[in-house]
């Protein structure tokens, strides 16, 4: 009862100064210790961050000429010299895309249903869940170093790296759907005597299609911008002639490789636009 | 007070949304705009301040042309003209108070109005007049923790912050049920009245309007087809204005609605008369 | 025909019995043939991809990854002390080059909002800007900068920065696109400015979308700064570059726990402000 009275105690008080003519916004925060407590860790980290941060002002004033050679490289982009290595580097990317995020969509299937804590028994729940977690927390590149080591060289390497990333992402989405789906059209098809296949068919898909579709046109957005990375590592990909090129100063073969990605990453921005309207 | 001259407005669709309307409206008159859908009534209102801008003629309020300003101008005379609206027109993420100040935005400065320093006669007319629509215990409350009927005296407060000479109403009572409904236009008509301003109330529920208002004037496709006292809206007028109805029978069935309502005990018709001048 | 137009489930009457069918006839070739069109093209882009590799490194994939776990398992903790300052370092990489991706995207998607862009050619340029950043990876970022303005951490926030301008821009400027047209007509009508009507009428309504797009991508930030290093862009990507250069393979182990560790606890606090910020 006592923690009520000055609740409302002072939200009268806030009435009367308003009607004396004195009124102040709320803060966004209201316990004021909480308030204070944060904006003093903002500033203690502030005051950290300014002090381990070694910028050395000198290079990067040295540096701005070739900051401005690379964007002025944009105007001058040059698809030609490297053409054979870009077309090569591109054509392996585009194929790894499309080849593992089928894979990767196909397999998150199984994985997603199995890390959905209300169809999966408790064991394959953890083995799931512990798949997915790893797929997510490591940075593409790190899976692809260990495949790279694991399958040598080449592009092999780069499709499993982004299957297996492809797989942890869908995988968690769609455990969430199944989780979230309503439990009553669930059961009312168990309750037919459905089998299993049957009961995920007619029940769990038609509450989860909808949402995979755009969500796999997205996964293979990124895993196209993914594609162009990994070959740093011998994964495949446009991401070693882009690497080289950068290591060489080589500016006008990076621009043009990079607008081949932005134009390759818009094309499939509309094309997903088109697609998902029409799945609509 | 103000003048409205060969008003019109086409869309580039091809549409005659209002067709030369002209019509005067002297300070203190409540005036209410009925008529059928797509008549051109929310236009119109919003021809007044300049929502819509209009493709013909001319808007004048108090000897000032409203069509012809711009920039400062245009907002200045927007300050005179409080403007209260259907519904979702709170700032819902922000307290009553909040909303109610953002009244007077037009006459404060962006830093001020920012950082929400109001100056103090700003904020104890704000109090006065949650006090007068009954809800000065809920500074505080997000705009979206009050009901359809509070939310509506909350910008009935918020507009009257302007100080304005003229009020536009656009369907206020729409989403309301029928008492609410009753409460908030005997509140809007009260304080028009209270304050000498003109008002533009546009609101499809004719015996609604009938029992506040002193003049009603009726439109149909764009144009103004009556113009004249609540009591004269006969049969005819009204098949005039909508379309052919049985006018008699849902005239009775709306009085038996209304004195239903007036048998159940107002508690906030006593605040709505206003205790404080 | 169902009432809604559409010829979803049309009902064929075969021998005068109606014979239920989940599509049209014409509807169903279409998207049997897209599928065996989306097969073929799996299929030759997965023969591509062979001609590329060499199988025989898959025979002994399998061992070659069961010794690489024997490598990495008894965990060379001893390097731990020597991984905090990159950590911190990889922290505030994301948390730096967040707070100025922010920075900028925020005006910038106002520009790019239908609903609030002063012209539509400074519209197209917002967009221009966004689609270019979002498209370019981090570590491509990093690659670039390096060369620039020198290997650091300086390079990996400004990376993390023009990364994060794309994704919290298209993101932002959706959300600015969705919000109640009618609050703002309010605002307006009072005559109040164009910055009022900013700051009363749009900024409330997209503030949620806002802390919520902002924490998310600080989230997905960690995690692209653990890597930055690799290019020389600072953080705790160089000791694990050069523990893998070194082929010391328990270090390597050791810094993907810590990388586990620090992504775990990120998620959570991005998980709870989100869930706050209701």
């Amino acid at each position: 009862m006592s923690s009520i009275e000055p609740a409302a105690s002072a939200a009268q008080s806030r009435v009367h100064a308003a009607a004396q003519g004195r009124w102040q916004a709320l803060p966004l925060i209201a316990d004021p210790r909480l308030r204070w407590g944060l904006n003093l860790a903002v500033l203690v980290y502030i005051a950290l961050v300014w002090g381990s941060t070694d910028v050395n002002w000198q290079r990067v004033y040295q540096g701005l000429d070739r900051g401005a050679a690379f964007v002025a490289s944009f105007m001058s982009p040059d698809f030609i010299s490297r053409g054979g290595d870009i077309l090569a580097g591109l054509q392996e990317s585009l194929t790894m895309t499309l080849v593992a995020t089928v894979i990767g969509i196909v397999l998150a299937v199984p994985v997603g249903l199995g890390a959905a804590r209300n169809i999966a028994p408790a064991p394959v729940y953890f083995f799931c869940r512990t798949l997915i977690a790893l797929s997510r927390t490591f940075q593409e590149i790190i899976i692809a170093i260990l495949f790279v080591t694991m399958f040598g060289f080449g592009p092999l390497a780069g499709v499993f790296t982004l299957a297996f990333a492809t797989i942890g992402f869908m995988a968690k989405l769609l455990a969430e759907d199944i989780e979230d789906a309503m439990n009553e059209p669930m059961e009312a098809i168990r309750a037919t005597g459905a089998s299993w296949l049957q009961w995920i068919n007619y029940a769990v898909q038609p509450q989860v299609m909808p949402r995979l579709i755009g969500l796999s046109l997205y996964r293979m957005d990124i895993n196209f911008r993914e594609s162009a990375i990994i070959g740093i590592v011998g994964a495949g990909g446009i991401g070693a002639t882009l690497n080289t090129s950068i290591n060489r100063y080589d500016y006008d073969t990076s621009a043009a490789i990079l607008l081949l990605i932005i134009g390759i990453v818009l094309m499939s921005e509309y094309f997903s636009g088109y697609v998902r309207q029409w799945t609509q | 007070m103000l003048t409205l001259e060969g008003l019109s407005k086409r869309y580039s669709t091809g549409d005659l949304a209002l067709d030369q309307v002209s019509l005067q409206v002297p300070a203190g008159q409540v005036m209410a705009l009925i008529g059928p859908s797509g008549a051109g009534k929310s236009t119109l209102i919003r021809c007044v301040n300049r929502l819509i801008e209009p493709t013909a003629g001319s808007v004048v309020l108090d000897d000032v042309d409203i069509t012809r300003l711009r920039g400062a101008g245009l907002r200045q005379a927007r300050r005179q003209i409080g403007m209260i609206f259907q519904s979702h027109a709170l700032v819902e993420r922000l307290s009553v108070m909040e909303n109610v100040l953002s009244g007077r935005l037009a006459y404060v400065g962006f830093w001020r109005s920012y950082f929400r320093r109001y100056p103090p006669s700003d904020i104890q007319q704000a109090y006065l007049l949650l006090q007068r629509v009954g809800l000065e215990s809920m500074l505080d409350k997000r705009g979206d923790e009050l009901s359809g009927g509070q939310k509506q005296r909350v910008g009935i407060a918020r507009a009257l912050m302007q100080n304005p000479k003229l009020l536009l109403v656009d369907e206020p009572t729409a989403s309301l049920d029928p008492k609410t409904s009753r409460q908030i236009m005997r509140l809007i008509c009260e304080l028009s009245r209270e304050q000498h301003l003109a008002a533009i109330i546009n609101i499809h529920d004719v015996s609604l309007a009938q029992q506040f208002v002193d003049r009603v004037v009726g439109l149909r496709a764009g144009k103004i087809v009556f113009d004249g006292h609540p009591d004269a809206l006969t049969a005819e007028i009204l098949t005039l204005i909508y379309g052919e109805e049985d006018w008699d029978a849902s005239r009775d069935e709306a009085a038996e609605q209304d004195s239903a309502a007036l048998s159940q005990p107002d508690p906030l018709a006593t605040i709505a008369r206003g205790a404080h001048p | 025909m169902f009432a809604n137009g559409r010829n979803e489930m049309p009902l064929k009457l075969t021998d005068n019995k109606p014979e239920w069918q989940r599509r049209e006839p014409l509807q169903q070739y279409a998207i049997w043939a897209g599928w065996m069109l989306g097969v073929m093209l799996f299929l030759l882009c997965w023969k591509v991809i062979s001609d590329n590799t060499i199988w025989e490194f898959l025979d002994d994939a399998g061992a070659q990854g069961l010794s690489l776990v024997g490598r990495m398992i008894p965990l060379d903790w001893s390097i731990t002390g020597s991984l905090l300052l990159p950590l911190w370092d990889t922290l505030n990489i994301a948390t730096v080059g967040t707070a100025l991706g922010v920075l900028i995207a925020f005006p910038l998607a106002f520009l790019a909002a239908r609903n609030t862009t002063p012209h539509p050619a400074l519209r197209g340029l917002a967009l221009g800007v966004i689609v270019s950043s979002r498209s370019i990876n981090a570590l491509i970022w990093a690659m670039l900068l390096v060369t620039i303005v020198g290997p650091g951490i300086f390079a990996g926030m400004l990376a993390i920065a023009l990364r994060s301008i794309g994704f919290v821009g298209k993101l932002l400027y959706e959300a600015i696109e969705e919000i109640q047209p009618t609050p703002v007509e309010a605002i307006t009508a009072t005559g109040a400015s164009s910055n009022q009507v900013l700051a009363y009428g749009v900024l409330p309504q997209i503030m949620p979308a806002f802390a919520g797009i902002t924490v998310y991508r600080w989230d997905i930030n960690i995690r692209e700064s653990t890597v930055l290093g690799l290019v020389g862009a600072g953080g705790i990507g160089l000791q694990m570059n050069a523990a893998i250069n070194n082929l010391a393979w328990g270090q390597v182990a050791t810094v993907f726990v810590l990388i586990f560790a620090t992504v775990v606890l990120s998620e959570w606090v991005s998980a709870k402000v989100r869930h706050a910020v209701i």
